[in-house]
């Protein structure tokens, strides 16, 4: 989906809130789908900037050691 | 006006008057809010004014003075938060209507406490897009907060209360938060200074999160002192905020005299040299011949760097409000309700490309600063546009006004850098900042700077009469 028509982008709308059993309004639809057009733009300059496999994202996760 | 009017002192004259028994902090307190009553109907900054709150504060200042006690480095100086900060009694609204019916915070934000244990006077909280998610602080539900200098003007956002009520004279300080500009933004349209410190430098804890990754909160001031001195006080580690560096204070203000020998500052060029109004880089070049710079440096593929702030920022922002979006999306400010709903579709693909991208693209920066300490760029690439204007020319291309604002700030907080944002005045009619910005954990560098910008007469808060 990296070059998105409309149709494809309220597609995804439709089959993603569907299955996020998030409800998206009749009179919200035309603008999420602009927006989603937005982001997939933006998303589409990330994915086809190749990396290595070893770049890994930064989490900010730590494993707790438990003190006794 | 007297030299005690918020509108005509910076914050650490007003202190220094309190400190040295030439003023009393309820005075200084007093005139503080007769300002926000004469003007703030107009900039609409406050959504909440805190006047017995902050008299109360301002009496405990005075009479510790009375009793010969150190009443703390911000002694007697009125500051207002962004209203995403806890304050102990308060409804934190985070620029929204949903979280109104939430009940009052129980203990200040980490930061607020800190300011007041320094002496700070809460007067009040500011009003900010709804949850962060903008750069232009029209909210649908509390009213678009107004620029100080041309009240059909935006203010700039997210933190729009916060730049406002500076540059309205209402305040010498305000608590902002900067996720990908909102901070910076509202500073260079406001005309006053604006510092984001490094990611993880400031705990968050008790401030309502937008975008995890990036989230970071800062102070907006009068001048760079004023901005110092509450940056100084607002260090220190934090356990209970995960992204905190732990890292120990590091004081600012004592260095702020030391000028820029040895520093190697260079303009930013490639992505922060286009797609800007001329005056836009006529504000860097002022700078840079203030400082006498010439060189010239790149960060690698910025432009991307955007784009992927973008994603991250819409999929976290929408999952940390999912459960409202399923349930009462109605109650969003239609200004964010279509883009948090869009960034709660975001494939998960995406997201994570984004983060790895982030991570190789703070390798990029990072070699960058092996060759320069210092950077410069534009804050915004225009001066604040019209309260309602959807769209907007940038170097001959129509774009739309809000996402773009952002253009110049977001490459840099993806990768967290501190960076001060210096007020800035061209030939156009309202103010322009510039980014200064550094290595992370050099926020020394950017306030030695900004000091000597300011010391020069280059860079100047505008204080609207």
């Amino acid at each position: 989906m990296t070059d998105s028509s409309r149709s494809d982008l309220e597609a995804h709308v439709d089959a993603a809130a569907k299955l996020l059993a998030l409800p998206i309004a009749p009179a919200h639809r035309p603008g999420v789908v602009l927006y989603m057009g937005v982001i997939a733009a933006a998303a589409a300059l990330v994915m086809e900037f190749p990396l290595a496999d070893e770049v890994e994202a930064a989490p900010v996760f730590a494993a707790e050691p438990v003190e006794p | 006006m007297s030299a005690l009017d918020p509108a005509a002192a910076d914050g650490l004259t007003l202190v220094d008057a309190v400190r040295g028994g030439r003023a009393r902090a309820r005075e200084i307190c007093e005139r503080a809010l007769a300002r926000i009553a004469m003007r703030d109907p107009t900039i609409n900054a406050f959504t909440r004014v805190l006047a017995e709150q902050a008299r109360a504060d301002a009496d405990r200042v005075d009479a510790t003075i009375a009793a010969g006690r150190d009443p703390g480095p911000l002694a007697g100086m009125p500051f207002a938060v962004k209203n995403l900060f806890d304050v102990a009694g308060l409804t934190t609204l985070a620029g929204s209507k949903i979280n109104a019916s939430r009940p009052p915070a129980a203990r200040d934000a980490f930061t607020v406490a800190a300011i007041r244990r320094a002496g700070g006077v809460l007067v009040g909280a500011l009003n900010m897009d709804e949850y962060a998610y903008g750069f232009t602080t029209e909210n649908s539900h509390y009213g678009p907060t107004r620029n100080p200098h041309d009240p059909t003007r935006v203010a700039g956002g997210s933190s729009g209360g916060s730049g406002a009520a500076v540059g309205a004279g209402l305040v010498p300080l305000a608590l902002g938060s900067d996720t990908n500009g909102s901070i910076r933004v509202p500073a260079a349209l406001c005309g006053v200074f604006g510092l984001k410190p490094t990611y993880g430098r400031l705990s968050r804890t008790g401030s309502a999160l937008f975008a995890a990754s990036f989230d970071h909160v800062g102070p907006l001031g009068r001048s760079v002192r004023d901005v110092t001195a509450a940056y100084d006080v607002m260090q220190g580690p934090d356990p209970s905020d995960p992204v905190s560096a732990g890292r120990p204070v590091e004081a600012c203000l004592p260095r702020l005299g030391e000028g820029i020998g040895g520093l190697r500052i260079a303009v930013l060029d490639g992505h922060f040299a286009k797609g800007g109004e001329p005056e836009a880089f006529a504000a860097v070049a002022q700078v840079a011949a203030a400082l006498g710079v010439s060189r010239r440096a790149t960060i690698p593929e910025a432009r991307r760097a955007r784009a992927a702030a973008m994603v991250i920022t819409a999929s976290e922002g929408a999952m940390l409000h999912l459960a409202d979006l399923r349930a009462r999306a109605e109650d969003f400010d239609p200004l964010t309700r279509d883009r948090f709903l869009a960034g709660a579709l975001v494939p998960t693909a995406w997201y994570l490309q984004a983060q790895r991208f982030r991570s190789w693209y703070r390798a990029q920066v990072t070699a960058v600063f092996r060759e320069v300490d210092v950077l410069l760029a534009p804050t915004t690439p225009c001066p604040a546009p019209r309260i309602g204007q959807e769209r907007m020319m940038l170097d001959g291309v129509e774009v739309l006004t809000r996402p773009n604002l952002g253009v110049f700030t977001q490459p840099l907080s993806f990768v967290g850098l501190p960076i001060l944002s210096v007020p800035v005045t061209t030939s156009a009619a309202l103010p322009l900042g510039v980014q200064i910005i550094a290595a992370p954990f050099r926020e020394d560098h950017v306030l030695r700077v900004g000091a000597l910008l300011e010391a020069k007469g280059a860079a100047a808060a505008a204080i609207a009469a």
